[in-house]
């Protein structure tokens, strides 16, 4: 039924003794944290689209500079930043390969594949924060422009969602060590997979905008009417 | 109940006094919590609405008043109004509240989220309150904090004030989510059995619509801050552009102050919404309860609640028609502010239409939501002056806009608080408030603060400026306008105190109060068929309650009582006339 | 029941307060009366729903409160009085905003026959510029603004040269000529109104806005900062004065071009040792003042501050007052440098005397210093004075002249002038000291400061 119907409704009227549709139907599926985590990414995504919106606006001001288009420029050649991209999806992959092998039954393995990934996160976040310090050494400091600004902080909001993410593992990490049931790992599992890909996906995004060329930000602001 | 019952009741929930009061995981506590802090921090900002009314009524008599201190007083109420009491009252304690009372779930799905988050907020209010203790005192920016002047010397508390507040509001909206996230998925996925979406009680409805779009509004508030701390703290360039402050050339280059308005406002008008929606809810059930009548046109409520949620994502910069921006976005922003105005007109037509017929029991709560919709039709429609961009520019910026946004989510919502906090307080509390003292402390609120924000409509309309620490002298600005300031201070001030007769109200009520029945007004929604009074931990007992009907089965033709509880089927429902009950649709 | 009648007496009250409140639209002064009009249309509808919504409400409470017996209706919904009720306020809306949008066209095409002015906004004064003979304003920076070239003209833009630059919180405009304002911010958030105008646009730091109208009555009107803009907000005042053509172009004729203002020929010590041989009597040949004679120190005092109360005294704008009779005295003096040169003289040789020694003054300095938290962002940290806030050097000047001249501020023997705006302004500020004490407390304050420039 979709939400459309289901607001038509007419809930003065009574239904049947025993045949009131509300509580024939099957109550619907269980899973609020799988609820609560589709609400918290889309939270989430309102957090980016506004930062990403105002960076679209700032670009229109005269003092905005991108980071990419001229050979000069930091991420002209982002090839460091592609290999940040290969960490964080070896994360995400090694992370959805830790649900595969729970649904072949393979708790220890899976258990290590978790690890792994928090892992391979922690490398990236340590990559990430190399190239910090690479373009601050380049005269690309924070407040050099506000093209470095935004790439500072968008990597920094992205790495704290990161972290985050680190300490629910510990959560799924306790269920693996209490060995409780193989169908609640699992889910929590499940939910780290989504959560992970969903912060790959932030990521391609973000490294596409920082290191897209003056013209194409302004494209993308002229789109969006600044 | 016996005593029998308590102790098995007991034997499910063993727990410490520690445990059971102040760790508590319990939704009913929690609420209890967030809504002794909210009432609270509320206060102190009443107490700075009455410093700032001195200054304006009795100009330069108090000595401890200065400009800065003003500025500081205003900023400091709006912010903690706004915020910290209307929002975090309504959600964390009503919300907590109701929510799982109402759709018949034991507590809320993520108990210790919702206890982390009644501590986060707690720490937020406290970060809020260290602000008057720093050196420079709290940010007297106003409370939209609009950068340059906010993070710059010239305006009080510009080095630790702005970032405390800052900081308080980041806390604020960790809080918020995490309270949020778990309303949300209560509601989805906690409602007992038959508590289809279109049988919820319409306070469900508006706090569920208010937590979806404060999820959604909050992140821009975050996003600015953030924005603003960096601005502040290293010295970026978001929203600062080139400036000479006080006489010196900053570092800052080509920000967009405009910028931090338009994201302000992408989080400050929803939040208008925040607060009222779940007002609108709980008005709604309390004007059915009491009218014994079922809500007039509950699909239309629902509808409008939806609506007016949804509208309010595309309205933001009506507050922002002299802002400098782009001015042919005034076109759309007035069509989109004076559309919203329909689906709110219906809400307060089917309110009147569901006293219509009805049969009023003029009781506090019914007194407190019929004086709500009074000051609410006065300031939706002096919104209507303001969303119109044309007229905004004489009206932009004055007392006008003070006196509005007072009358419609000041003083309205609070009306609704009020007459939820007399509805339900015999179930939170099992007594019953005192029937003499909330009438004096209903009449001299309404017409008290009638009086205080009815005139200031007109001193806007003269063009007195708001957010003036005195008027000195203008050619345009008659003496009178200060007498009838000084009328209105007065009027504050006895407002003011007849919050304490409230606060009285409530502890005498507590000690030696008259007992409660389980369900004293006959009210169909489920918080009031819990087997306990008031309701203890797990709310149901051994068995949730079966939903069999909507919420507002009042004074159904050919019944022999005048309402039918959600949780009763129609087997058991005492029928006189069996002809005009089938004929009602049931 | 009583609720009944408490709603309908305040429905009536408010109606009623509505037409005989004095406090209503100034007069108009501009050619918006179309915005005058909206609202009125605007109060009539929104008033009509505001009586027939809450006379009904009050009728359904008297007629269906609870009385035994009573039982109510059963309707859960009524499509048909929902769609007319939703059509009716559609049409009440639609009447409102048709108006609106249509006079917000205006609003945002200012017409082709308007001249520009340029007002300048900063914590907490105005200033403006007119274009000058070639019709064009020069380009501008914020980063070129200096005590040389207070509105960051850009020198080498040939079409600034000729712009007129009004250093004043007063604006003149002329009668009936629609006038586009362009507003600009060197610091904050500000906001240009004219409550007679009826329009009002913020100024917005590091962009360009826009208003326009057509004074359309001759007078002095005041203009209000409405964008909170720091402690000073509410002091920030300006005023717009409307006059016929002619007096306006003969206003305009007598300002400083920004060229003027950039070959001004700097003053000579030597000669102005001579003019100030006069002054020594009562100021000291040192220009340390003198108590008996009730003159203060001059040396060490900013020179753009000694030249404005020169031009005051000159102009009658200080010294006039009744009360001030010390005032009085300088007004004659003041004349004795009537013409540019000679006062750029004697300021050059004031500005080479040496600092004098400092008095000393009893009084709270934790109270003067809580007090001072107003004053500081103006006057500077060590009471150094600031030339971009126009904000005199206090540090140095005697107690006793500091002490006196704040009580003149506060009787508005001082700033009352009504071209003294700069002293309006301190009248509004000094309004925060409540006494004698918190005078004297001040006063012990600031001259413990050292103001090393």
């Amino acid at each position: 039924m979709s939400i459309f119907t289901k607001l038509m409704e007419k809930p003065w009227l009574a239904q049947p003794e025993g045949a009131d549709p509300a509580l024939l139907q099957p109550p619907p599926s269980y899973w609020p944290a799988r609820t609560a985590l589709r609400f918290l990414l889309v939270t989430i995504t309102v957090v980016f689209s506004l930062f990403i919106m105002t960076l679209l606006g700032r670009s229109q001001l005269g003092d905005f500079h991108a980071l990419a288009g001229e050979p000069w420029l930091p991420f002209d050649n982002p090839t460091q930043l592609w290999w940040n991209t290969g960490i964080l999806l070896a994360s995400s992959v090694v992370m959805h390969a830790a649900l595969v092998l729970l649904r072949q039954q393979k708790q220890q393995a899976a258990a290590l594949a978790v690890v792994g990934s928090a892992f391979l996160v922690l490398l990236f976040l340590l990559a990430q924060f190399a190239i910090w310090q690479q373009l601050e050494t380049a005269g690309f400091g924070m407040t050099s422009n506000p093209a470095s600004s935004y790439f500072y902080l968008l990597t920094a909001v992205h790495g704290v969602h990161l972290l985050g993410g680190l300490v629910a593992l510990l959560w799924v990490l306790k269920r693996f060590w209490q060995q409780q049931s193989l169908a609640r790992i699992q889910s929590s599992v499940r939910l780290c997979v989504t959560y992970w890909h969903y912060l790959f996906v932030v990521w391609l995004v973000l490294f596409a905008l920082m290191t897209s060329s003056s013209s194409t930000i302004d494209s993308l602001a002229a789109l969006c009417g600044f | 109940m016996t005593d029998s019952a308590i102790a098995s009741h007991d034997e499910h929930y063993q727990a410490s006094f520690g445990s059971k009061y102040i760790w508590s995981q319990d939704h009913k506590v929690i609420a209890i919590q967030y809504s002794i802090t909210a009432i609270m921090v509320g206060v102190v900002a009443l107490v700075l609405s009455g410093l700032m009314r001195l200054q304006l009524g009795f100009p330069d008599q108090f000595s401890f008043i200065d400009p800065s201190a003003y500025l500081q007083f205003v900023t400091m109420h709006g912010m903690i109004m706004v915020v910290y009491l209307l929002t975090a009252l309504l959600l964390g304690g009503f919300g907590n509240y109701l929510i799982p009372l109402m759709i018949g779930a034991r507590d809320m799905v993520f108990p210790v989220l919702n206890m982390l988050s009644y501590w986060t907020y707690l720490l937020s209010v406290l970060v809020l309150l260290a602000s008057f203790f720093v050196p420079g005192g709290p940010t007297g920016a106003g409370w939209t904090l609009y950068p340059p002047q906010a993070i710059l010397p010239g305006t009080p508390g510009a080095d630790w004030g702005i970032l405390l507040m800052l900081i308080s509001l980041g806390i604020f909206i960790v809080a918020f989510t995490m309270g949020g996230l778990n309303y949300v998925c209560t509601i989805l996925q906690a409602r007992t059995k038959g508590m289809t979406l279109m049988r919820m009680p319409l306070t469900i409805w508006g706090i569920f619509v208010a937590t979806v779009m404060g999820l959604l509004a909050f992140p821009a508030l975050l996003v600015s801050a953030i924005m603003m701390f960096l601005d502040k703290v290293v010295g970026t360039s978001f929203f600062m552009p080139v400036i000479i402050s006080l006489g010196e050339t900053l570092d800052h280059t080509g920000g967009s102050p405009i910028l931090f308005q338009h994201l302000f406002w992408f989080f400050g008008h929803p939040e208008v919404y925040i607060v009222a929606l779940p007002a609108f809810g709980m008005v709604s059930d309390i004007l059915a309860t009491h009218a014994r009548k079922n809500i007039f046109g509950y699909r239309m409520m629902v509808w409008a609640i939806v609506g007016i949620g949804l509208m309010s994502f595309v309205v933001w910069a009506h507050h922002m028609y002299v802002s400098g921006m782009n001015p042919y976005f005034g076109f759309f922003f007035a069509t989109t502010t004076l559309i919203i105005a329909v689906p709110t007109a219906l809400k307060v037509y089917n309110w009147v239409l569901t006293l219509w017929k009805g049969n009023i029991h003029l009781t506090l709560p019914m007194l407190f939501a019929i004086g709500f919709i009074f000051t609410f039709v006065h300031g939706g429609l002096s919104g209507l002056f303001l969303g119109n961009v044309v007229i905004d520019l004489p009206l932009s910026d004055t007392y006008f806009v003070v006196g509005h946004f007072h009358m419609v989510m000041g003083l309205s919502p609070i009306l609704v608080l009020y007459a939820a906090i007399y509805h339900w307080f015999p179930k939170v509390s099992g007594k019953m408030l005192h029937e003499g003292l909330g009438r004096i402390h209903f009449w001299t609120t309404l017409v008290g603060a009638y009086l205080v924000f009815l005139p200031m409509h007109y001193l806007g309309i003269l063009g007195l400026p708001r957010r003036y620490f005195g008027m000195g002298g203008t050619e345009y600005i008659p003496e009178s306008a200060q007498a009838l300031n000084a009328n209105i201070t007065i009027a504050a001030l006895v407002v003011a105190v007849a919050q304490l007769i409230f606060i009285a109200n409530v502890i005498i009520s507590l000690r030696s109060g008259k007992k409660a029945d389980p369900n004293p007004w006959g009210a169909t929604t489920l918080e009031w068929q819990t087997p306990d009074n008031p309701p203890t931990h797990g709310n149901w007992g051994p068995e949730a309650p079966v939903v069999y009907r909507w919420a507002y089965d009042f004074s159904v033709p050919g019944v022999k009582q005048d309402f039918i509880p959600q949780n009763v089927p129609n087997s058991a429902v005492e029928v006189t006339d069996a002809a005009a009950f089938a004929e009602a649709g049931k | 029941m009583a609720i009944a009648i408490i709603i309908l007496l305040l429905v009536i009250g408010t109606v009623i307060f509505h037409f005989i409140s004095p406090w209503w639209f100034t007069p108009l002064a501009s050619n918006w009366s179309a915005i005058d009009n909206t609202v009125e249309l605007t109060f009539w509808i929104t008033g009509i729903v505001f009586v027939a919504v809450n006379v009904f409400l009050v009728y359904v409470i008297f007629r269906y409160r609870h009385k035994p017996g009573l039982k109510a209706d059963y309707e859960p919904e009524n499509k048909k009085l929902e769609g007319w009720l939703t059509l009716a306020t559609t049409i009440g809306i639609a009447a409102m905003l048709a108006p609106g949008l249509y006079i917000w066209g205006q609003f945002v095409a200012p017409p082709d026959d308007s001249i520009e002015v340029e007002a300048v906004g900063q914590q907490w004064h105005w200033s403006y510029r007119f274009p000058g003979a070639d019709g064009q304003l020069g380009k501008v920076d914020t980063r070129l603004i200096s005590e040389d070239n207070p509105f960051g003209l850009d020198p080498s833009d040939p079409a600034g040269q000729d712009d007129i630059l009004i250093f004043s919180n007063e604006l003149v405009l002329p009668l009936d000529q629609p006038v586009k304002v362009l507003l600009r911010s060197k610091d904050v958030l500000h906001n240009f109104t004219v409550p007679q105008f009826r329009v009002k646009m913020d100024l917005v730091p590091g962009m360009l806005s826009s208003l326009w109208f057509t004074p359309t009555s001759v007078g002095a009107f005041d203009l209000m900062c409405e964008e909170l803009c720091g402690i000073g907000h509410y002091a920030m005042r300006g005023r717009v004065v409307v006059k016929a053509q002619e007096d306006f172009d003969d206003w305009l004729a007598r300002q400083v071009t920004f060229a003027q203002t950039q070959d001004r020929v700097a003053g000579d010590s030597a000669l102005g040792r001579a003019h100030y041989q006069v002054c020594a009597s009562c100021h000291g040949a040192e220009g340390e003042g003198n108590q008996a004679l009730n003159a203060p120190r001059v040396a060490g005092q900013d020179i753009w501050y000694l030249r404005r109360q020169l031009h005051n005294y000159q102009q009658g704008v200080r010294g006039t007052a009744e009360g001030d009779q010390f005032g009085g005295q300088m007004i004659a003096m003041a004349g004795l440098v009537a013409d540019e040169q000679s006062m750029q003289h004697l300021l050059a040789y004031i500005d080479t005397m040496p600092e004098p020694a400092r008095a000393t003054a009893e009084g709270n300095l934790n109270n003067g210093r809580q007090l001072y938290r107003n004053c500081v962002y103006c006057h500077g940290e060590q009471a150094q004075g600031i030339y971009h806030m126009n904000a005199p050097r206090l540090a140095g000047l005697e107690p006793w002249y500091l002490a006196r001249q704040i009580g003149y501020f506060r009787d508005r023997i001082r700033g009352g002038h009504p071209d003294d705006f700069y002293g309006a302004q301190m009248s509004l500020l000094v309004q925060s000291l409540r006494s004698e004490e918190d005078i004297a407390d001040i006063v012990a304050y600031i001259n413990s400061l050292s103001a090393a420039d």
